[in-house]
């Protein structure tokens, strides 16, 4: 029996450790603990209701407008105005938050995860013309290869020319994500940490030169997605093929959808979406989404009993840092009392199962190509590829909304904050689904709740002993080398953890850290 | 082919209690692109050496904290230290460890002050390093402090440069930096009182805002969307010093006031307590506790 600890994962957001325990060759255990407490649910407090756009943003800089339009929704809905949002307000604030997951997608696969799969030393062998790998050669020909090592060393499987191709990829990723980040700013004023999404619209107003920056923008990332994105995708899939059969995880997938489509309908969990809410299993059927079945259990975290089992808008956040069953400062949220998954996985595979003819499309054409059935997208491969499709899907329907915008009508209602009301946003955030929940008491926030979508994948076990989402699909999995367990690090990555969200929100102290401890 | 020696400057970028927007912010610099100051010469003859940044860095795990240990240790007042986030003290810095040693967390408040004392000079990139930030807003539960407190509480005596906002614009970080390599550490004249290069942080954003006419001619925005001065929509402008209004953000594709939402001063020391509410029209009252200060330092 062997036990590796992983201190810090790097490529996530936010600091992250893992322990498992190795028998046989294989995980037996693993614990997934959250070990922070910042509490900017309880900073919130006694707060004017409308800075909370402001506020949760800084939960998470990797996904900020995720936050901003789940607050501002929640707010909507607090205030009264979830049906009377502008539609240039709704279409600006889809085309804001299509921008900031095009961006963080294509972070997410070069920068983040691709380091698994990719080895960058080959760039040595490079002999060509094309001065940005000769630069990169150049620096590799210095001798000090940091940030590229250290690193793990042996399962890379791509051929030279691939790997040196896949470098200039990276490169050039990150000149893309750079735009689609400018390209969210045209609307959103700026970015990380956008400002003109608020309850009642959009500040912004929009005018044909935006429209055709942005479109322009649009395309050439649309280009990079369908010639470089999907491509690379692919190939790291056939050179990986193992790991459609790694890493699959609880089986439950749960979505809020996004991007509205229809602004007159208040009731978030039946308003037509691009990306369909509800949930689905192995078995493919839709189950419509009921909020009120979502409770968050806390028997393995440090928080009192008495609080367990309880839906987020009446949540409350009581420390017991003594308590013996615990080993996480996460939560764990539950529906139906089930383990479910959140994540561009979830909103693919539910928007799959309501029947959607692109999705299906997308699905069953890259799936064909492995011979493989709508089972193999649980995991590992399944994650980078339901990310990559969801992707290419959303940048391809951004063109006609923005082609929707009004220049010269307004975007923006105003309103009354009220003196008393409750509210609830949801929203499809860029790692899955994101819920915020506001009680305004004397034109003020009384409470704040969120449940993000780390929170849902990185959860401890639960009062029902179900190990959460990561610690499922960490479970059982082969480890060929314990001194460089690429499996663990490519699984826990294929969820593209967002630990400040995790730990953040739902913990009021403490920094960026969190943990996976072995019992 | 031969290449002259280029001169190493090596890098640690230590993430403590942050959100990751300082590091998604410094991704976004157009020219030099990230690239370029991560593995060009940034400067000809000179280049960065990041040996530690948690976000992109290939490894994991000892291997990586090593690597951290090893250049505090073999590089003694030879690297530049950039810290992200605010520093959580509370009970011991229990609230923020990183790695381990022996099967005990180790605090990030005892790893920074090693990686402090080492390092040829501090970058507090933003304002949560800077000055505590959002990471500090009341009840601030984990004692979350600037870099400056720190060193002070410390007796920690090393060059320090604050580049605040939230996040920082990515010419500030990039250009600093830059500042470095080309012509040694700022000159205590270069800096405000908050060490704040004067380049980048020197004027109010209400003194150079393109809406500033409509402030002198009384024409004041009384819903999101309107032309007019955002005064009386809360905008910060008047007591917040950046060059936000002449640079522009994201590759000059726009602003926060140029998009029509209000500034809520997220440079300042006192962000965000002394600035929220952030949609509150600044009154008499509140322009003494956040502007007067700065008007020591800032212009000049």
């Amino acid at each position: 029996m062997a036990k590796i600890v992983i201190d810090p994962v790097t490529r996530i957001e936010g600091h992250l450790k893992i322990e498992v325990v190795v028998e046989g060759g294989k995980v037996k255990d693993t614990r997934s603990s959250g070990m922070l407490f910042r509490g900017l649910e309880i900073i919130l407090r006694g707060r004017d209701p409308r800075d909370a756009q402001r506020y949760t943003q800084r939960i998470c800089g990797v996904c900020p407008t995720s936050h901003s339009t789940a607050a501002t929704l929640n707010l909507d809905s607090a205030f009264g105005i979830a049906d009377k949002i502008p539609d240039n307000g709704r279409v600006m604030r889809n085309l804001i938050l299509g921008a900031a997951h095009i961006a963080d997608h294509i972070l997410h696969f070069y920068h983040l995860a691709a380091l698994d799969y990719v080895d960058v030393t080959k760039v040595l062998k490079y002999e060509g013309n094309n001065p940005v790998l000769n630069s990169v050669k150049a620096f590799a020909e210095r001798g000090e290869l940091g940030p590229f090592v250290p690193r793990y060393e042996g399962d890379y499987r791509l051929s030279d020319a691939a790997n040196i191709e896949a470098l200039a990829h990276y490169v050039k990723a990150l000149e893309m994500r750079r735009k689609g980040q400018e390209m969210l700013s045209l609307f959103g004023g700026k970015i990380p940490h956008d400002c003109s999404i608020v309850p009642g619209g959009v500040t912004e107003v929009p005018t044909v030169d935006k429209i055709a920056s942005f479109l322009w923008r649009l395309n050439e990332l649309r280009d990079f997605i369908d010639q470089v994105y999907l491509p690379d995708v692919l190939m790291v899939a056939e050179a990986y093929s193992d790991y459609f059969q790694i890493g699959a995880g609880c089986g439950n997938l749960l979505s809020y959808g996004s991007f509205d489509l229809d602004g007159k309908n208040a009731d978030l969990t039946s308003r037509e979406r691009l990306m369909k809410q509800g949930t689905t299993s192995k078995d493919l059927n839709l189950g419509k989404l009921d909020t009120n079945k979502i409770t968050e259990q806390v028997k393995h975290s440090w928080y009192e009993d008495l609080t367990s089992d309880r839906h987020p808008a009446s949540g409350e956040t009581r420390p017991d840092t003594k308590k013996k069953t615990a080993y996480s400062w996460i939560k764990s949220p539950r529906y139906e009392g089930k383990v479910y998954e959140v994540g561009p996985l979830a909103r693919v595979m539910v928007t799959y199962a309501s029947g959607h003819p692109t999705v299906k499309t997308l699905v069953d054409s890259t799936l064909s190509r492995f011979k493989a059935s709508p089972k193999a997208m649980f995991s590992v491969l399944g994650r980078h590829a339901a990310r990559a499709l969801y992707t290419k899907l959303l940048a391809d329907s951004m063109p006609a909304w923005l082609l929707q915008l009004k220049p010269g009508e307004p975007a923006y209602i105003d309103y009354e904050i009220p003196e008393a009301s409750t509210g609830m946003g949801l929203v499809d955030g860029a790692r899955g689904a994101l819920g915020h929940w506001i009680e305004v008491k004397d034109k003020k926030i009384a409470n704040y709740q969120c449940v993000v979508p780390s929170t849902w994948n990185l959860s401890p076990r639960d009062d029902k002993e179900q190990p959460g989402p990561v610690e499922q699909a960490l479970i059982g999995t082969k480890v060929k080398d314990e001194n460089n367990p690429f499996e663990i690090v490519r699984i826990v990555r294929s969820f593209d953890p967002c630990i400040a969200c995790a730990v953040h929100l739902i913990t009021p102290r403490g920094s960026t850290l969190g943990q996976f401890r072995v019992s | 082919m031969p290449r002259a020696k280029s001169e190493e400057y090596p890098l640690i970028w230590f993430a403590a209690s942050a959100c990751t927007g300082c590091s998604v912010s410094a991704l976004n610099s157009v020219s030099p692109t990230i690239k370029n100051v991560l593995i060009d010469e940034v400067i000809p003859g000179k280049h960065i050496n990041l040996r530690y940044h948690a976000t992109i860095m290939a490894g994991q795990g000892d291997a990586v904290i090593e690597e951290m240990e090893q250049t505090s240790e073999n590089r003694k007042g030879g690297y530049i230290l950039v810290v992200e986030g605010a520093i959580p003290t509370a009970a011991k810095g229990i609230y923020g460890v990183l790695g381990e040693k022996e099967g005990k967390p180790i605090p990030m408040v005892s790893r920074l002050e090693h990686l402090s004392q080492n390092a040829l000079a501090i970058i507090a990139v933003g304002t949560c390093a800077a000055f505590g930030g959002i990471a500090a807003g009341a009840p601030n539960p984990s004692g979350c402090i600037g870099v400056d407190q720190f060193l002070k509480q410390r007796n920690i005596s090393v060059p320090l440069v604050n580049i605040p906002g939230c996040p920082p614009h990515p010419d500030w970080f990039v250009g600093t930096v830059a500042g470095i390599l080309l012509k040694g550490l700022p000159k205590p004249e270069e800096l405000d009182e908050h060490k704040r290069p004067k380049a980048f942080y020197g004027k109010l954003i209400h003194e150079n805002c393109p809406r500033r006419a409509y402030f002198e001619e009384g024409k004041f925005a009384k819903k999101f969307g309107q032309p007019g001065c955002l005064n009386e929509l809360g905008c910060k402008g008047p007591v917040t010093y950046a060059d936000c209004p002449l640079r522009l953000w994201n590759h000059g594709t726009n602003w926060c006031i140029g998009a029509g939402g209000s500034c809520i001063g997220c440079v300042e020391p006192g962000f965000p307590d002394l600035l929220a509410p952030f949609y509150q029209k600044l009154t008499d009252d509140a322009l003494p506790n956040v502007g007067q200060e700065k008007q020591k330092g800032g212009l000049d």
